[in-house]
């Protein structure tokens, strides 16, 4: 499966790859090794974001990075790029560490980043200026490029001017201006509706195919399984907790790609099959030997995913419709969902027990059947239970209210244990979803003004 | 991109182009003549000897150079702000061992009420350069300063600290210098929320100006020929067509300050705007218009400006790439620490002596001291309550009363614009008509805080969103709880806004309100601010210093423990998202 060297111009023609050169003999422009990302608590544990790791991107490449949210794929981006410094390992650009020099990249951001007081062209000049080139020169290579992205006549136009896909056509020319050996693009088309996104990529890849560009390789970080399948020639898919890398592989289709191909379709449903895969849990950080400390382990070992129970019942609701059971590709495709937004549901759905997962497949649990089926009250009812059972920090809130006699405690107290698991951004978001399902579940209540969790006269 | 405003656009259609472009020509270099003109004739007297006790002339015809004299003493201290606003905003955002002192501390400077150092300064100043008249120009100038650069250093910190994080990231993939990514980042960034403070500075600056120029310490008269003092002379000789006059010339100045200085600087601010759609015309300024149709500047501009900032540019550029943080040299540590430890020792002698001189205090000196405080801080309750107590019902009816808006705001703009200090000799004079008072000092510390109170509720009662107005009236509720379901929970985040800046402006005010000479004579009041007053007159520095860190104290305790409290309760509770 693992294959990751083609060459542009073999995708281009569509002609089948040569004999494989072996790949110790291609020098990779950048590679990292056991390179980690990890932030350091005040009492010394680690928060880890990106495991070591070892990758390379080689001369001719697009690479694509998938990944759930907080996967880590930005931070890998910018450790790639040269932005952050990896907290361990090395990252290498042709075989030298970067110590903190910044190589000749670009990037493209979601959020276009341009500067919103500068021009169409003084944005393209920036970077020129940074490197100290002069006017003339400078104009003449920002005119060319704006001329090759499709600006021309947008020149002394300023963003707020322009339309999203226009803006994002001038972060490409700002990127390509200083003919970067490796473009780096973060989610560039994510903030674009679906057919302006349609259009710049079937643009960025006739440059990139046609090699108008002297670009040597693209890296691609997006959370969209399609966009990657239909640009990449490797694509790299990414586990959380920490971020991993849990599949690598190469995409040998043809360019231009057919949506509609079924090999196109068999990518894609090997993607959803590798990210469903329940995920190895890595043990989490030792504590001392104290019972207390045995007990924080256990209610953080298993993180929450951020899902509403009212986005699982719609979800079982959906699968009830179709039989119970169904292809997980085809379940967002028909919800016009992307993996982002789906899978933290379908996680929900599995912990909870409502869910089957098997290679890419959901199957509905008599529990589900049950939750999906009940009324509004009966459904709390069966929540409760399915929570009780499987979801370990609500466990745990529970039992610590009831042992209390005044049946409430603060959230800070909570929220320490979490924190000693997750970032402190993480920590909230899961100590506020867990108050979501407690509330919904009927298990205690929250009081946003004492911030005390507790559990009401019955 | 220029925005057609009223005049021009009317103009534009029947006048020629050429015809415009002219009179902007012609504007430009009087403007610049006339600018010319004025420094050099008071950088004269400047350099003058010192003359105590100026005379001062009541003469309607000298309110010109008067009002020169006040303008440009608040124009030097204001770049003196600027640049160090700037340099102050950029260590804190950049050095994090530098902000962590640095922060806090500008929390403290900025509660330290001002005035308290008045009499110090000036002092200070005029033993400093004893012969010329700059040392009590210094005075004021440095008075002014303190008074308006924090909260700008403040703005720029915080918008600095605020900057989007793919922004920097470009800059810094990009490979900005440090001076590159400082003007085409950093002080774009900042721009608005600078021209902002810029304005509350200056309007700031206006309030101890005039406190500075009206100043007499006991027999020691210090006035400086300005708005303050005329209008202050004016007052004193009841002279009551003078002190029209000189009320005119202010509300004039200010007025005139606004169109011709921030109202085009505002408008081209607005390009500097975050947003990333077109928002719409919000701004347009006609002055700008027609400078931006000026040949001669645009000459200066492509000739000189343009090629020197690429000049500079390309400088820095070839000089290096700036970095998040940069390395530490070893020069750079070492003098950092040397820094750092001879701050520490110079704060710990401070306190040593400070703490000697505290424990020489008598008990009586003690106990009037704190009596003093005490009825400073009566007054300034009494002063806030009472300011609350008409601007809430006022403001609210202007603030959702969109016709009502139309009319009051110039007036209301007009009518706090004028800094309260010029108007003490005024009121001080109404009052000893009427036989003048120990309330004379609360009457002083309203005139200058109620229209905070008063502009944040306006903001507040627009702020509050229709659809909750809709729905009140939908549900009929009573006056009553319109009031205390909808109104007051909508304007509780502006009105703990305005309370807060109130109470700073009134424990400012109470130094001159409290202790005031007028008509050869001296009013003083029970009261911290008297006592600072008196007791620099006499050189009794112990007493100044001891009565001037009661004071400080006092603001920052109220500031720690009532207004951060109801500030966290605003934000949480009673905020509107939308």
């Amino acid at each position: 499966m693992t294959q990751p060297i083609r060459s542009r111009a073999a995708e281009a023609t569509g002609a089948a790859m040569g004999p494989a050169v072996p790949q110790e003999l291609r020098e990779p422009i950048i590679q990292t090794r056991q390179v980690e990302k990890f932030y350091a608590q005040p009492d010394g544990h680690r928060i880890e974001v990106i495991a070591p790791t070892d990758l390379a991107v080689y001369p001719g490449q697009l690479v694509a990075l998938l990944g759930p949210s907080g996967s880590g794929k930005s931070t890998l981006l910018r450790m790639l790029s040269g932005l952050a410094s990896p907290s361990a390992g090395e990252v290498l650009w042709h075989g030298r560490p970067l110590d903190g020099a910044l190589p000749n990249v670009s990037i493209v951001f979601q959020s276009f980043a341009l500067f919103p007081w500068l021009t169409v062209l003084a944005n393209v000049e920036a970077p020129l200026q940074a490197r100290g080139v002069g006017a003339v020169e400078r104009r003449k290579r920002a005119l060319k490029i704006l001329d090759t992205v499709g600006l021309d006549g947008f020149e002394t136009a300023y963003p707020k001017e322009l339309s999203g896909g226009m803006k994002q056509r001038v972060g490409f020319a700002r990127a390509l201006v200083v003919e970067p050996e490796v473009l780096f693009m973060d989610e560039p088309f994510s903030a674009l509706d679906v057919l302006t996104a349609e259009n710049l990529r079937g643009e960025l890849m006739e440059l990139w195919l046609n090699r108008r560009i002297p670009t040597r390789a693209i890296f691609l970080v997006t959370h969209n399984i399609e966009e990657s399948v239909l640009l990449a020639d490797r694509v790299i898919v990414l586990g959380r907790n920490p971020g991993r890398i849990r599949a690598d592989f190469a995409v040998t289709l043809p360019q231009p790609r057919d949506r509609k191909a079924k090999r196109f379709f068999e990518h894609v449903d090997h993607i959803y099959k590798v990210l469903t895969q329940p995920e190895v849990e890595h043990a989490p950080p030792r504590f001392g030997a104290a019972g207390a400390a045995a007990v924080k382990t256990r209610v953080a070992a298993t993180a929450l995913p951020h899902a509403r129970p009212g986005g699982i019942a719609g979800l079982l609701e959906i699968l009830l419709d179709r039989g119970g059971a169904d292809d997980l590709y085809h379940l967002a495709d028909e919800l016009v969902m992307e993996v982002d937004d789906l899978l933290p549901i379908v996680d929900a759905a599995v912990l909870l027990d409502f869910i089957r997962l098997s290679e890419g497949d959901v199957a509905i649990t008599p529990e589900g059947r049950a939750f999906a089926e009940a009324d509004i009250l009966t459904r709390k009812e069966v929540f409760r239970r399915a929570a009780l059972a499987h979801v370990p920090l609500l466990q745990q809130i529970s039992k610590a209210l009831r042992a209390k006699s005044d049946r409430a405690m603060p959230d800070d107290f909570f929220y320490d244990v979490l924190e000693e698991h997750f970032s402190e951004e993480e920590a909230q978001r899961q100590l506020e979803t867990a108050i979501h399902w407690g509330r919904y579940a009927e298990l205690f209540d929250y009081d946003a003004n004492t911030g005390r969790l507790f559990q009401p006269e019955t | 991109m220029e925005r057609p405003v009223f005049g021009t656009a009317v103009l534009s259609g029947r006048l020629s182009e050429r015809v415009l472009s002219r009179l902007a020509e012609v504007l430009v270099c009087c403007g610049v003549l006339a600018l010319f003109y004025g420094v050099i004739t008071v950088a004269g007297t400047w350099l003058g000897p010192f003359t105590p006790a100026a005379a001062i002339s009541r003469s309607p015809a000298a309110l010109p150079r008067y009002a020169a004299y006040s303008l440009l003493r608040i124009a030097v201290a204001y770049v003196l702000s600027l640049a160090f606003a700037i340099g102050y905003g950029y260590l804190a955002a950049y050095r994090p061992r530098a902000e962590r002192v640095m922060i806090p501390l500008l929390d403290i400077l900025q509660s330290i009420p001002v005035l308290s150092f008045l009499p110090g300064v000036m002092l200070a100043m005029i033993a400093l350069v004893p012969r010329s008249q700059l040392g009590v120009e210094l005075g004021a100038i440095l008075l002014i300063f303190t008074g308006q650069v924090w909260n700008m250093a403040f703005s720029f910190y915080s918008s600095v600290k605020s900057i989007p994080r793919e922004l920097r990231e470009s800059a810094r993939v990009y490979r900005f210098s440090a001076w590159q990514r400082f003007v085409q980042l950093e002080l774009p960034y900042a721009a608005i929320g600078l021209v902002w403070n810029s304005m509350m500075s200056v309007a700031g600056g206006w309030f101890f100006l005039m406190a500075c120029e009206m100043f007499v310490l006991g027999a020691r008269d210090f006035r400086l020929p300005g708005l303050g003092s005329y209008l202050q002379t004016a007052a004193s000789a009841g002279d009551t067509r003078a002190v029209v006059w000189g009320l005119a010339a202010m509300v004039g100045v200010i007025v005139l300050l606004d169109q011709l200085v921030w109202r085009p600087v505002i408008a081209w601010a607005d390009k500097f705007k975050m947003e990333q759609v077109d928002g719409g015309g919000t701004s347009g300024s006609a002055l700008l218009d027609l400078l931006r149709r000026s040949r001669v500047l645009a000459l200066v501009k492509r000739r000189a400006a343009a090629p020197l900032g690429e000049r500079l540019l390309l400088f820095a550029s070839r000089r290096g790439t700036a970095r998040e943080t940069p390395p530490p040299s070893p020069l750079r540590i070492w003098s950092g620490r040397a820094v750092g430890v001879a701050a520490l020792a110079l704060t710990a002698y401070g306190v040593w002596r400070a703490a000697l001189v505290m424990a020489a205090l008598t008990a009586p000196k003690l106990q009037q001291i704190l009596w003093g405080a005490g009825a400073t801080f009566l007054r300034v309750v009494v002063a806030l309550v009472l300011g609350a107590a008409w601007t809430i019902p006022v403001g609210v009816a202007i603030g959702l009363s969109p016709r009502l808006a139309r009319l009051a705001q110039p007036l209301v703009q007009i009518a706090a614009s004028v800094p309260a200090t010029a108007l003490f000799p005024v009121v001080l004079l109404a009052l000893a008509r009427l036989g003048a008072s120990f309330s004379a000092p609360v009457v002083l510390m309203l005139l200058g805080t109620q229209w905070y109170i008063l502009f944040n509720v306006i903001a507040g009662a627009m702020a509050i969103p229709s659809d909750l107005k809709e729905a009140a009236s939908v549900f009929r509720f009573r006056r009553a709880e319109r009031w205390r379901v909808l109104i007051l929970p909508g304007i509780f985040p502006y009105l703990v806004t305005g309370m807060v800046t109130a109470a700073g402006g009134a424990w400012n005010a109470s130094i001159i309100a409290e202790y005031f000479h007028f008509k050869d004579h001296t009013l003083a009041a029970t009261g911290l601010g008297a006592i600072i007053s008196q007791a620099t007159d006499r050189g009794d520095f112990d007493q100044l210093l001891v009565a001037t860190a009661v004071m400080a104290t006092a603001v920052v305790a109220t500031n720690r423990l009532v207004w951060r409290r109801l500030y966290r309760l605003a934000e949480t509770r009673y905020k509107l998202e939308g």
